[in-house]
């Protein structure tokens, strides 16, 4: 692989461009492999990658039915944060986002980490007594938040009404290390590192099945042909109960689709991420110009990758609340993602009743901002069969009563 | 935008008016089952792609529950019908399997009856 850097932009400056090579290969499946990842997205690659990096196994192959990035990895509002009231959560969390910070020059490619800042807006008394609570967890947690009032709201968010028809703004919770990052480049990054370390990503390759031999996995049957493998890693987010059945197991996990939208661009007016989970509707401004804005789940279970109307309309309602200059921006585009909701709103990432067949999914509506750090844990799980991060995600924690409620602390009606 | 039928009223309601109630048909299972029951009918979930037997109520009409077979893939209705049944009826299996030759969805599934 040639090194992206200065020089090579001023190389190739000097012979028309004609020297740049394809990020990636796209090589046809070869017959067998020490790992199969189903699913290119964010946290497929970053599986791959971690595997490759910290644990040397190369002899890899990622299957995507799609193109790589093309599912949640390419839907989502781009949004990293890593304030989260309990302590396995913000523990992924927190480690993805530190990954983030450094990711471009590990992976040699910008991926436009942009730690901007990330405020969520406290709305209601229970709101602010929930956010005071996660300041004070995040700092047992090392993990830097703080509550912030109404006033450095407004100079933080000049464009914010503090005082809206139906909630006011009563404060904060300010993550000045959060931010956003270019999504498509997260997953374009990793698929040119893990094709440079010889993996093989295979687009436009269904799964069709999920070979198991006394109760262990021995490969997966594809489009292109079966294929042999020691370990499974699914990581298909809304599709994973899809596949989970294919392998005989079924999963506590109902998809659902959430969607988002882009405005007109406009020039630079809101240079930090806003989420106001009460009125529900959080923005942000991508480098475009383009509002970004991200909106609330359907009720129903949902395979289609488009939301319903009414969703716009509630979103929109919110953000012109708490922004009215937003009230004259027309909508650019607007696109649905099919995200996998768990019982108590947070990720598995576990073994399963299969043997060498693992799982990382349920990341529900915040799958972006966790790819480094899911992907970096998933890795370890199934390179050494345990890992401190994924400890707490195991399925078992259902039938355990052990869980992981962010359903709260997240303060999005999912 | 979705638009289901009320058995009950008769409305022809599109979803804001509706509230959506998850997996119907679900086995109950209380105190004296076994963990693996009572875990099975808490958390776990069939999620089809494709046919899918749910609960909805009339939120702002009649107020009613009742329950719907609906393609997850397409959000094709196939119909609605009464909440006072446990298993669908065999007006709702066959309009299915008319539709949706070879169909799965639990013990429900076409070619199972």
């Amino acid at each position: 692989m040639k090194r992206y850097s200065v020089f090579a932009v001023a190389r190739e400056a000097l012979r028309y461009h004609t020297g740049w090579e394809r990020a990636w290969r796209s090589p046809e499946p070869k017959r067998h492999y020490d790992v199969v990842i189903v699913g290119a997205g964010g946290h497929g690659l970053a599986t791959a990658y971690y595997l490759g990096k910290n644990f040397g196994i190369t002899n890899v192959a990622i299957i995507e039915k799609g193109w790589l990035g093309g599912g949640n990895t390419g839907r989502n509002t781009t949004i990293i944060r890593s304030n989260y009231l309990q302590d396995p959560s913000a523990a992924i969390y927190e480690k993805a986002r530190s990954l983030y910070e450094t990711m471009s020059q590990d992976l040699n490619y910008n991926v436009m980490f942009s730690p901007r800042g990330v405020i969520m807006l406290a709305q209601t008394e229970h709101e602010i007594r929930g956010y005071k609570r996660t300041a004070h967890a995040n700092q047992q947690q090392g993990v830097q938040t703080e509550w912030i009032t109404p006033e450095r709201v407004k100079e933080i968010v000049p464009i914010i009404n503090l005082h809206g028809p139906r909630y006011p703004v009563l404060g904060g919770l300010w993550q000045e290390r959060g931010g956003t990052a270019r999504h498509d480049a997260v997953a374009w990054g990793y698929a040119r590192a893990c094709s440079d370390m010889g993996m093989d990503i295979i687009q436009k390759c269904e799964v069709t099945g999920v070979r198991t031999e006394n109760g262990r996995t021995v490969g997966v049957d594809t489009t292109k042909g079966p294929i042999d493998c020691d370990k499974i890693g699914m990581i298909v987010a809304g599709n994973a109960s899809v596949l989970s059945e294919m392998a005989g197991f079924r999963l506590p996990m109902e998809s659902v689709a959430l969607q988002a939208m882009v405005s007109e661009p406009i020039k630079p007016c809101m240079d930090v991420v806003v989420m106001a989970n009460t009125v529900h509707g959080y923005m942000s401004q991508s480098d475009k110009g383009e509002m970004v804005i991200g909106g609330g789940t359907d009720g129903f279970n949902n395979y289609t990758q488009r939301g319903s109307f009414h969703h716009i309309e509630e979103t929109v309602r919110a953000l012109v609340e708490t922004f009215p200059m937003v009230s004259r921006l027309k909508m650019l585009r607007q696109w649905g993602g099919i995200v996998d909701v768990t019982g108590d709103r947070s990720p598995i990432i576990s073994k399963t009743p299969v043997q060498n067949c693992f799982i990382n999914c349920g990341w529900g509506t915040g799958g972006f901002k966790s790819i480094p750090g899911s992907g970096w844990a998933m890795a370890e799980l199934m390179a050494t069969g345990h890992s401190p991060l994924t400890e707490e995600f195991s399925i078992n924690r259902f039938k355990e009563g052990k869980f992981i409620d962010e359903s709260v602390a997240a303060g999005v009606a999912h | 935008m979705l638009i289901l039928e009320c058995p009950y009223c008769g409305v022809k309601a599109e979803e804001t008016e509706l509230a959506a109630g998850g997996e119907a048909h679900l086995k109950r299972y209380g105190p004296g089952s076994s963990d693996d029951e009572f875990h099975d009918y808490l958390f776990m979930r069939e999620n089809p792609k494709g046919v899918h037997f749910e609960r909805w109520r009339h939120a702002n009409g009649c107020g009613k529950w009742f329950h719907a077979a609906r393609c997850t893939m397409t959000l094709e209705v196939f119909g609605t019908y009464t909440a006072q049944t446990s298993v669908p009826t065999q007006e709702i299996m066959d309009k299915i399997a008319a539709k949706r030759p070879g169909w799965t969805w639990r013990e429900f599934a076409d070619g199972k009856k």
